[in-house]
Parts: C-alpha cells; sequence; structure tokens
C-alpha cells in the first residue's frame, strides 16, 4: 500500500511540475466553456429590443416602459408591421423583437390572458436565450403588480417565445454536455496514456518494472490521479456554467455526477490501454487525437446531429462512449430525467469500460515485449 | 609557416552573468586533427557553436575559415562540415538520396555531385549499398558514411562531435583512417570528445575546465608536462581539483 | 555452475524476428565480482542484461540467477536485483532526494536504513539534493542513478553502459565507487563499448555479433594476444600506416592512438623495417616492442587467422 502511495504522489508531482499538463487540466477546461459560452454573447445591457405594437394601449404601454426601464435593455425603433421584423433582426443591431397582439388590454380583461410575442435572433442562442430569460422575468413582474393591485386579479401574461433562425437552438444546450465529454476524452485519454509512454520512453519503466510493483499498481498509480482531477474539472465546468452562464443541472445532481465518474473512469481505462499498445509519446498523442478526440467532436452529436449523418457514421458512432455519454449528460443537466431513461446508456459504458481495464491489465506488459 | 584555419583571440562568451568561454585564444592549423576536450558543462559546446557560426561571441575575434564569426557567419557555414554521433543522415532515406540531398544543401553541381557519389561509394566498397535504406545499414557503415557526407564538399574545416562512439575496434580503426586521409588532404580535422584514448589520435589536444582552456599541446607533449601515462590521466589532474 | 555461482547462463539464445541478438551464449559469475561485458553497440549487452533482470524472456537456454530460474522466479528476482538502464532511470522533474526516496519506496525500504551503503556515492549530490534531477550534469545524474539502483541493497547489481555520454572524471569517480561497493558483497554486471574500461573488472567478456569472443581477468584476457606486437611512430601517420600496409612482412596494421600497432608474419622482426621507412622518406620513425592490450586481443579474437597474405582494412 505504502508503494502505492508513493507512486500516487509521484504523478501528483509530475502534473504539478508541468506547466503544459498543468494547462491542459486546469486551463482549457475553463477555457472552452468561457469561449463556446461568451464567443456567441454580448453583454445584455447593451441589448437593443423593437417592438411591435398592434394595440397601442395602457397597458402595452406601460410594459414597454418597464421593459425599457430595467436597466437591461435599450429601446430601439417601433415597427410597424410584422414583415419589419425580420430586417430589424437581420441588421445585427436589435437582439429581440417584442410583438404586443391586437387588443392586448381588453383581451386581459375580458379572457384573462393576453398573448406577448418574444423573437430573438437564434443565430446568437446564448444572448438569445438570456434576452428570452430576461424579458419574461420582467413580464412576469409586471404581472404579479397587476395581482396585487388587485384590479384584474385573474390575468395573465403569457410571453411566447420563438426563435428565429434556431428554433431548436441545439448549440446553447449542447455546450456544456459536449465540452465535458471532450474535455474528459482529452485530459484522461490522452494525458494518461502520454504519461505512461513517457515512461517507457524516458527508460523509467525498466526501472519500473524490474521493481516489485504490480502491473495493476503502476495502472492504479496512474488512474487515481489523473481520476481525482478530472472530477474536479467536471466540477469546475459545472460550477461555471452554473453561475455564469445561468445553466443549472435541471436532474438530480448526485446522479450526474456518478455517471460523470463513470465516464472518467472508462477515458482513463481507454489511455492505459493506449499506453500498453504503443511505446512513444508521439504514437500516444496520434492515437489518442485521432482515435478518440475526433471521434467525440465528429460522431458523438456534439456538434452534428447523429439524426442527419449517413448510416456507415450512425452506426462507427454506435460504438463510440461519448455518443452515450452526450446522452446521459443531457439528459440529467438539460430534461431533468431519472436514471430510468439512460439505464441503457449507463450500461454500455459501465460494460465498455470493464472491457477497456480488463484488457489493458492483460494487455500491460510485466516484461519488455 | 603553418596555414592557419582557425584562429581565437580572447573570445568570451557569456550569458547573463556565466561566463561559458572564459577568453580563449588558440589557433588550429590546416589538415591538422585537433582534439577539443573538456568535461561536461566546461564549455566545449558554447565554443563549437562560435566556431561554426551558430552563435556569437560576446567578445574577442574569432576568425574561421578566413570569415569573421561575428560579421560572417553565413560564409563560414558553407565552409565547414559537421558530424555528430546522434543525428546526420536521414534514416528513411537511401544512401545516395541523403548523399544528393546533402550536396543540395550545400549548393554543389548535380554532376558535381554524382561524380563525388560514385567516387565516395568506391573508395568506401559501398557500391552495392547506394540504394539501401540508412536505416538498414550497421552502425559502423552508417558512421563511416556520414563522414564522408560531412565532407562531400570539401569544406575547409570539419566537425565531428564523438565520432567513434559505440563502434567496434576494427571500424574505430577505419573510420580513424579515413579521418587521417582527409586531413592528409589538407582538410582540417577538429574532434571534440569525452573519449580519451580517442584524443590519443589527434596531433594537437586541448583540453577545457570551467570555461577555460588550461592545456593545449601534442599528446606525446601533454602527457610529458604533466607526467602522466596517459590523456585520460592528464585530463583527470586538471578537471578533478575543480570539482568535490 | 560454480557454488557460489550468482549467474549462471548456459547456452541462452535469443532473436528479435531476423536479427539473432544472442548466439548461444554461456557464462558464470561468482558472488562479489565485478563482471564487465566490453563490446560495441549492437553486440547485444543491452538484450542479455534485459533477460538477466527478467525484462526479456530468453528463446533458448537457462539463466539462473541469485539461485532462480530467470522466467520462473521473475517476482522474487526483481526484490534483490538493483538495474540501471542504459538511459539513466531517472524522474528529471523530481528532485534528487524525490527520486532516491521514490525508488526506496517502491523497494519496499527507506533511505536511512541503507544509507551507508550508498553514503559515499550520494555525498557527491547531496548539496543539490533540491534540485531537479533534469538539471543535473552527467555525471551527478549517473551517481543519482547508481543511488537509486543500489537503495534497497541488491543482491546483483546490473549497470547497462552507466560510463557512456558521461566524461572523463565522472567516470573515473565511478568506478573507483564500484570498487568501494565490493565490501558489501554485492555482485556487479557492468557493460561498457570502452575497451580501457575492461581493465577495472575482475572478470571480463569480450562480446561481439551476440557471441561472447572470451571470459577472463582482463589480465589474462590480454595475456591470450600471442603475437609480437611492436608499436611504430611518425609524424606522418596516414602515410605511415599506407607504408606499414605495404610493407611485404607485415601481418596486420592498426593505428593505435598516436602510434601504429603492427605485427609481422611468423612474428619475424629485425632492422629491414627501419631501413625501409626510412627509404620510403620518413625522418622520424621510432619503432619498439610493446605489450597488448585489451583492444589488441579484441582485435585479434574479431579477426580469422592469418590467411597468408597482408590484411586490408
Amino acid at each position: 500500500m505504502k508503494r502505492f502511495l508513493v507512486f500516487v504522489k509521484k504523478e501528483f508531482l509530475h502534473i504539478f511540475r508541468d506547466v503544459r499538463t498543468m494547462i491542459i487540466l486546469f486551463l482549457i477546461p475553463g477555457a472552452l466553456i468561457l469561449l463556446f459560452g461568451f464567443v456567441v454573447n454580448t453583454d445584455l445591457k447593451n441589448a437593443t429590443v423593437s417592438f411591435l405594437d398592434l394595440s397601442r394601449d395602457e397597458m402595452t404601454v406601460k410594459l414597454t416602459d418597464k421593459i425599457c426601464s430595467s436597466g437591461f435593455f435599450f429601446r430601439g425603433e417601433n415597427l410597424d408591421s410584422y414583415q419589419e421584423i425580420d430586417q430589424a433582426l437581420r441588421g445585427n443591431k436589435i437582439k429581440a423583437v417584442i410583438i404586443f397582439e391586437k387588443d392586448f388590454s381588453r383581451k386581459l380583461i375580458s379572457d384573462g390572458k393576453a398573448t406577448v410575442n418574444i423573437i430573438t435572433d437564434g443565430s446568437e442562442p446564448n444572448m438569445a436565450t438570456m434576452a428570452t430569460n430576461y424579458i419574461s422575468a420582467i413580464i412576469a413582474d409586471f404581472n404579479s403588480e397587476l395581482v396585487t393591485n388587485g384590479t384584474t386579479a385573474t390575468l395573465l401574461v403569457q410571453p411566447e417565445v420563438r426563435m428565429f433562425y434556431n428554433p431548436s437552438l441545439k448549440s446553447q444546450h449542447m455546450f456544456v454536455p459536449g465540452v465535458i465529454t471532450l474535455i474528459m476524452i482529452l485530459i484522461c485519454a490522452l494525458m494518461t496514456s502520454i504519461t505512461i509512454t513517457r515512461e517507457k520512453e524516458f527508460g523509467t519503466m525498466e526501472a519500473l518494472l524490474v521493481s516489485p510493483l504490480k502491473p495493476i499498481q503502476i495502472i492504479l498509480g496512474k488512474i487515481v490521479p489523473y481520476f481525482i482531477l478530472s472530477f474536479v474539472d467536471v466540477i469546475i465546468i459545472l460550477l461555471l456554467s452554473r453561475y455564469v452562464f445561468d445553466l443549472p443541472v435541471k436532474g438530480s445532481i448526485i446522479l450526474l455526477l456518478a455517471e460523470t465518474m463513470l465516464y472518467i473512469l472508462m477515458s482513463l481505462s481507454l489511455g492505459i490501454l493506449i499506453s500498453s499498445v504503443v511505446n512513444t509519446m508521439q504514437q500516444a498523442i496520434f492515437i489518442s487525437l485521432v482515435g478518440m478526440m475526433l471521434p467525440a467532436i465528429l460522431l458523438s452529436g456534439f456538434i452534428y446531429p447523429i439524426g442527419n449523418m449517413p448510416k456507415i457514421y450512425d452506426w462507427i458512432s454506435a460504438i463510440m462512449p461519448p455518443r452515450y455519454f452526450i446522452i446521459i449528460i443531457k439528459n440529467v443537466m438539460i430534461k431533468g430525467t431519472g436514471f430510468s431513461y439512460i439505464w441503457k446508456e449507463t450500461l454500455f459504458l459501465v460494460l465498455f469500460t470493464l472491457f477497456a481495464i480488463v484488457l489493458s491489465i492483460r494487455k500491460f506488459n510485466i516484461r519488455l515485449q | 609557416m603553418k596555414n592557419t584555419v582557425i584562429s581565437v583571440r580572447n573570445l568570451v562568451k557569456k550569458f547573463g552573468n556565466f561566463i561559458a568561454n572564459d577568453n580563449l585564444t588558440f589557433e588550429v592549423y590546416k589538415g591538422e586533427i585537433f582534439g577539443f576536450l573538456g568535461a561536461n558543462g566546461a564549455g566545449k559546446t558554447t565554443a563549437i557553436r562560435i566556431l561554426s557560426g551558430l552563435s556569437k561571441p560576446t567578445s574577442g575575434e574569432v576568425i574561421v575559415a578566413g570569415f569573421d564569426a561575428r560579421k560572417q557567419p553565413e560564409q563560414i557555414k558553407k565552409n565547414i562540415g559537421y558530424m555528430c554521433q546522434k543525428f546526420s543522415l536521414y534514416e528513411d532515406l537511401t544512401v545516395k538520396e541523403n548523399i544528393m540531398l546533402y550536396g543540395g544543401i550545400y549548393g554543389m553541381k548535380k554532376q558535381l555531385i554524382r561524380d563525388r557519389t560514385r567516387s565516395l561509394l568506391e573508395r568506401l566498397q559501398f557500391e552495392e549499398y547506394g540504394d539501401r535504406l540508412i536505416a538498414a545499414l550497421p552502425l559502423g557503415l552508417k558512421q563511416k558514411l556520414a563522414f564522408s557526407v560531412a565532407v562531400l564538399h570539401e569544406p575547409k574545416i570539419v566537425f565531428l562531435d564523438e565520432p567513434t562512439g559505440g563502434v567496434d575496434p576494427i571500424t574505430r580503426r577505419q573510420f580513424w583512417e579515413m579521418i587521417y586521409e582527409t586531413a592528409a588532404r589538407g582538410i582540417t580535422v577538429f574532434v571534440t570528445t569525452h573519449y580519451m584514448d580517442e584524443a590519443e589520435y589527434c596531433d594537437r589536444v586541448s583540453i577545457m575546465n570551467e570555461g577555460k582552456i588550461e592545456a593545449l599541446d601534442t599528446p606525446a607533449g601533454l602527457k610529458k608536462q604533466y607526467q602522466a601515462g596517459s590523456i585520460e590521466e592528464v585530463f583527470i589532474s586538471i578537471a578533478r581539483p575543480g570539482k568535490n | 555452475m560454480t557454488a557460489n555461482s550468482i549467474i549462471s547462463v548456459s547456452h541462452l539464445s535469443k532473436s528479435f524476428g531476423e536479427v539473432n541478438a544472442l548466439k548461444d551464449i554461456s557464462f558464470d559469475v561468482g558472488e562479489g565480482e565485478v563482471f564487465g561485458f566490453i563490446g560495441p553497440d549492437g553486440a547485444g549487452k543491452t538484450t542479455l542484461f534485459r533477460i538477466i533482470t527478467t525484462l526479456l524472456l530468453p528463446d533458448e537456454g537457462e539463466v539462473t540467477i541469485l539461485g532462480l530460474d530467470c522466467v520462473k522466479g521473475f517476482r522474487e528476482l526483481r526484490k534483490n536485483i538493483g538495474y540501471m538502464p542504459g538511459r539513466f532511470s531517472l524522474y528529471m522533474d523530481l528532485t534528487v532526494e524525490e527520486n532516491l526516496n521514490f525508488y526506496a519506496t517502491v523497494f519496499g525500504t527507506t533511505v536511512r536504513e541503507n544509507y551507508d551503503l550508498i553514503a559515499d556515492i550520494y555525498a557527491h549530490i547531496e548539496p543539490f539534493r533540491k534540485r531537479p534531477a533534469g538539471k543535473l550534469s552527467g555525471g551527478m545524474k549517473q551517481k543519482l542513478a547508481l543511488s537509486c539502483a543500489l537503495i534497497h541493497k541488491p543482491a546483483l547489481l546490473v549497470l547497462d553502459e552507466p560510463t557512456t555520454g558521461v566524461d572523463a572524471v565522472s567516470r573515473a569517480e565511478f568506478w573507483e565507487m564500484l570498487k568501494k561497493l565490493k565490501k558489501y558483497h554485492i555482485t556487479i554486471l557492468v557493460s561498457t563499448p570502452y575497451m580501457d574500461e575492461a581493465m577495472r573488472c575482475d572478470k571480463v567478456a569480450l562480446i561481439q555479433e551476440g557471441k561472447i569472443l572470451s571470459v577472463d581477468q582482463p589480465e589474462r584476457i590480454t595475456d591470450g594476444f600471442s603475437r609480437r606486437l611492436f608499436s611504430v611512430r611518425s609524424s606522418e601517420k596516414y602515410k605511415l600506416i599506407r607504408a606499414l600496409r605495404e610493407f611485404p612482412l607485415t601481418d596486420t596494421a592498426y593505428p593505435f592512438g598516436d602510434s601504429v600497432h603492427v605485427t609481422f608474419r611468423d612474428d619475424h622482426y629485425d632492422d629491414t623495417l627501419y631501413r625501409y621507412l626510412t627509404a620510403a622518406g620518413f625522418t622520424d620513425v621510432s619503432i619498439g616492442e610493446t605489450r597488448a592490450g585489451i583492444e589488441d586481443r579484441f582485435l585479434e579474437l574479431m579477426t580469422p587467422p592469418l590467411q597468408g597474405s597482408n590484411r586490408t582494412l
């Protein structure tokens, strides 16, 4: 046990002393998340909204004032018809158009319900969601004021959100799960395979093999530090997505973390497996990047929807663990579903992990041949 | 009068506060085999980089093959050859391809390269190996070939870095005969090595320690001066006082 | 196999694909011996050492180390062998101290427990114990690697080319250290491509192309040189070698440091050579009979016996 611990300690020292490793471990994940998040985002305080007010009555004027005085939106030009919306959004200055339907006040009083449509520019998904969320909050606030004033106790305002260019808004909900999936493969498979092949190249593996250390101790000694650090990464990513991008975990956080651990373990065993079949860092990097990263990016459904792929890629992606993990994490994080919806994918990951671990222990040579 | 091809006067090279070469002064003559010895970190590598035009002296005068190392490093590079133990030929090219490449780099005419290739292979009794990959040649052959390629463009000086490390005694002697033959043609051979018995093959030997040249003479002269049986003993008596 | 032999190798062969790295090798190493393998790169030294350290499996033959079979007994053997591979097995990003502690713990011991064993060696590098191994000079790396290989007090120490790429001072120190280890009865197997290091060993095996040419005490190996050997000097070395080769009575002529070592047919020598060389224009020739060194013997073993005509290289 002491042998094992000293080995783990040594691995931590390698990691903490290598600037490049530290960058990959801690800077890249955060940077990727921020990149994906902010590349499409500008400060919301500068967002300009236009109004298409088809009733121009007391209520709509009040509501317009409330939105514009909230501090988040500038008032853009008023539109006169639906035809002008497209033009306004294409101009890139206007981030959202708010539409009050005809006879707004009358409908609110007589039917107890009136509709506000918010149309946003889906080509900037992050901005679009944020604008929609803020406007919805302001309207809800306005609504509750109406209720407390007691004038029209049963009235409701329903914002109808419609995305203009990207109706299903794929990338916005995808980037956090996608980045986690990618980062874990990167750190776990790439880094572990590099650290083992480095020992082979520098000749220290020879000394380790000639020592009483058992293969399982060497393998676990390589896995444990990266397991812990990758897990820290996941926590950082989740915190960033919650507090910077306002994207909370909808489902069980315990379930999410448990699934993530499983995925980390699988990626690590893939890394070990790679390093047991190659002898140089160069080969390890090549296999990790071409064999793991590219499929994780291209075939997992992260960027290109699997439904749109030619059949052959669909089949190939069927044996790619990232595909299943993306399904799992999307379900738990975004849809908030429970284990019963993802047990099949989980089972696949468990089997794949077992397969990789057993194979890498068997492949790990106690000699040099 | 001896024909000087390397003339170094008061050469100093500093890296920050660290003095790598501390006031070196020496000359190397045409057709001479000059052994350049020193412990790890004694400043050999720094000096060689300056002599081969890769780095500029902090102060002092360095003339190599008639060119000033400070002002005409490119001219120097055209007039020297270089061979080190680890890397000199491309393993995945054939013998002929390597020669072609090297000749091309030094701007030799196609016809001249072809002629020299033929005579080179003939001299080494290498004709049958012309189209083989370097990777498939035994170590000894590779080293002999690497040396021949390094002097293909008939440089004024050829620098050899531990040329015969790890080869068998016969190959080693064949290699030294090639060096003798090259020197007899008038090419100066500048050898650096850790291995003192290699130094015994040189015409003159300099020994560096902590940035300075501590001794420079013929091997026999050095042994006499230090009352030692071998260059190794000379080297140790020079380098050891500074160590602990 | 003698009673106290630590290593006993008989009829060992090993191939990698087409390449026969070791061809029917047999030798014994006695307890406490410093046993040197001398041979050029590619002679099979590293392959042999890897088999002895249980890192490779033999194709044929038997290898018994410390009384254990090198294949079946590998687990037990790994506890009792100290191995220093050709590339120093150090972690360059760990400090001197961390490297040493790591290897001590891995072998289930502590630095304190066996400190006396490495004290002499470690004393040279202790002032730099907080320095990363990668920042040490070649000589210091070599000493640290030796300390790491020794820290568990192995019965057998295997050193693969420990002096390659290290300067002459450090090499001399290294051999002195090995000599001091004798009092701990550690058997040492060491390889080197440098002939001059042979004399430092108790016993030497000359190895070439996977075959052992000779195994004996170094003095006896040089005694095995059966010919009269002459050393010829002149300032015009290249011309001298050519002239000596053309001299009708010459058998072999090899450059040897600042002289040329010559043997003659039937070991016949008289002043005809001197007259021949003077006639050829040499003005500063000196000729003297000399004792053969290990390299002369190696050359003799490498070349087939006399064929009656001048040998050319």
